[in-house]
């Protein structure tokens, strides 16, 4: 639908862009999903077990070039999902969560590239996870849904470009614990990605961001609804799931952030009501972010990805980071952003470090930008060139190599 | 035309080094040592555009500001260190040079030479802070902090305990200096010293 969309659009050049008013979208896009259930193709998982059969939801924009040479896998951060880019149908508000960079002529350039994103196995959006049915019960798995960690979300993408045929990546990118995977796809799958963007990242979880998601989990536990995970079917853990977004969401900005887009600000009065209802303005966004978030997000998933979270930590795993990176063939493209206080650029450059000391081809940027941790998914056009360029001058030494 | 300096700079470098450019800029002298030299290179630049056309190009660069250090660069973790016309735009230049020995083994450092003659013809005769070709600015707007003479760093490099192993000059952009130059230090408009620790 997307292809035939585009020639259209290449057809009649730019009547058809100004009639649908959406030029640069990746167009109609619909999630497809693949069940992995045959014998012999179950997930090991790091903390022990398999989890089989298992669904990916997920979704893709462009073409997959004859050679299979343009593969591009986009990974998600905490709250995403496999719709990256485009829209679901021709009304549809709001694009895929990173649509600013993908598309015909941006950044991930969808005219030379074909982009994968995949829902995260333990994720609620398509992919596997613990609302989903529990075979040897019948029943939601809840918490009897194993730990899952970074390094199977990156198998489970591994067994998706299986199925969809591609043997090697040109690039994995991705922000938060999208950038986490990129890591971990550089480490376990050293072969099958050329080039790798992890960005506003870390290769260990730092304590303030366990922190942070351990008041999120503590949110939602003790939620009366949460019922040691098995609320489904009956009501679900909404107030502690929206709690712990309003946490989350806080970390995503930034001091300067704040101030600009809320200041002390009143809600729709003049002066204080002397209640404790939402007064300010930013209380109200808060509020309103939590509780959108519970209608689109399961609470089980967020206690089982930011566990996920903060379990990774390359170090531990590896000895050290230089360790870890010891095999690593992908050249590297890291980005930082320089009011993110989640993953300040020092983590950044930590990983530029480890990649330096075995002489691996790695670059770091600084994105200058006052959104905090969020600026990865608004700062467009700080971005794009930069990504753009690393992406085209890659494809060239990845074409070369095969 | 190949720039003059950077043939000179890449006769001081060894075939198959590790390079680290400071202030690499675009990246076209470290594209010319990859070429020329098969050197295994990377660049620091602060500026964005600059890094965008080095990452282009294929190079590896990190986007930094020396004038906060080489922290995470280990002791002598790279073969040469090049910091090519821009010693004179740093606030520290003297910290730059001391973290060019101990990351690098050798260290290449070229800089503008405020000792030509017409640089000190423009001060002598008309009294005013020298606008030449090769620092085209005034001195308000000059990104031109701190200027030396050949003499001048030959006085640091002493004074830091560095050995000078090769000093070669510009007579003009375009026009290397006869290899045995009669006063440099008013003849040469660029200084090229590869220094290492003694």
């Amino acid at each position: 639908m997307t292809d035939a969309k585009r020639t259209l659009s290449k057809e009649i050049g730019d009547v058809a862009m100004s009639l649908d008013g959406d030029a640069g979208s990746a167009g109609i896009v619909r999630t497809r999903r693949v069940s992995f259930d045959q014998p012999g193709r179950e997930l090991v998982l790091e903390g022990g077990g398999t989890l089989s059969p298992f669904t990916l939801a997920y979704e893709t924009y462009g073409t997959l070039s004859e050679r299979r040479d343009n593969a591009i896998l986009v990974t998600h951060a905490l709250s995403g999902d496999a719709h990256v880019a485009g829209r679901h149908s021709a009304n549809d508000k709001r694009p895929g969560w990173w649509d600013m960079l993908i598309g015909p002529g941006k950044g991930l350039d969808t005219d030379k590239y074909f982009v994968i994103c995949s829902n995260v196995i333990g994720g609620c959006s398509g992919s596997t996870g613990p609302a989903s049915e529990n075979p040897a019960t019948g029943r939601p798995y809840g918490t009897d849904f194993p730990i899952i960690t970074i390094a199977d979300m990156v198998n489970a993408q591994a067994m998706l470009l299986d199925h969809l045929g591609i043997e090697k990546l040109l690039a994995a990118v991705g922000g938060s614990m999208g950038g986490m995977q990129v890591l971990e796809w550089a480490i376990s799958h050293p072969d099958r990605v050329h080039l790798c963007v992890p960005l506003a990242t870390a290769a260990r979880q730092p304590t303030q961001a366990i922190a942070f998601n351990e008041v999120g989990r503590q949110a939602i536990m003790a939620d009366p609804n949460w019922k040691g995970g098995h609320y489904y079917g009956g009501k679900p853990p909404a107030k502690g799931l929206s709690v712990a977004r309003m946490v989350g969401h806080i970390t995503y900005l930034s001091d300067e952030a704040m101030q600009e887009k809320f200041g002390r600000r009143l809600r729709d009065i003049h002066d204080y009501s002397f209640t404790f209802s939402a007064d300010f303005e930013v209380e109200s966004y808060l509020r309103h972010q939590g509780l959108s978030f519970t209608d689109r997000f399961d609470a089980n998933t967020y206690l089982y990805i930011t566990r996920a979270l903060d379990y990774f930590d390359l170090t531990r795993q590896h000895g050290t980071l230089v360790q870890a990176f010891r095999d690593v063939k992908a050249r590297f493209l890291v980005m930082g952003f320089s009011s993110d206080w989640l993953h300040p650029p020092y983590q950044l450059k930590e990983i530029v470090s480890a990649l330096r000391a075995t002489h691996k081809h790695v670059s770091y940027y600084e994105v200058e930008s006052h959104y905090g941790h969020d600026a990865f998914l608004l700062e467009r056009e700080k971005m794009e060139g930069i990504i753009g360029a690393f992406l085209s001058s890659g494809a060239h030494t990845f074409a070369l190599r095969r | 035309m190949r720039r003059i300096d950077y043939k000179l700079i890449e006769g001081l470098v060894p075939d198959g080094a590790t390079v680290l450019d400071l202030a690499c800029g675009d990246g076209e002298l470290l594209a010319y040592l990859i070429a020329a030299r098969n050197v295994r290179g990377s660049g620091v630049e602060i500026d964005q555009a600059a890094v965008e056309k080095c990452v282009g190009r294929g190079l590896s660069v990190f986007h930094g500001d020396l004038d906060a250090g080489l922290a995470d660069y280990p002791d002598q973790s790279h073969d040469v260190v090049i910091l090519s016309l821009s010693l004179q735009q740093l606030r520290r230049p003297r910290m730059i040079v001391r973290e060019m020995v101990r990351v690098g083994r050798l260290a290449i450092v070229s800089f503008p030479n405020f000792a030509h003659w017409s640089t000190r013809w423009q001060l002598f005769a008309g009294g005013r802070m020298p606008v030449t070709r090769d620092l085209p600015y005034q001195w308000w707007d000059t990104p031109n902090i701190h200027l030396c003479t050949i003499q001048d760093f030959r006085v640091l490099c002493r004074e830091e305990g560095l050995c000078i192993e090769r000093e070669l000059y510009l007579r003009s952009m375009d026009r290397p200096a006869p290899d045995r130059p009669v006063l440099p230090n008013l003849l040469a408009r660029v200084g090229i010293f590869a220094v290492t620790r003694c």
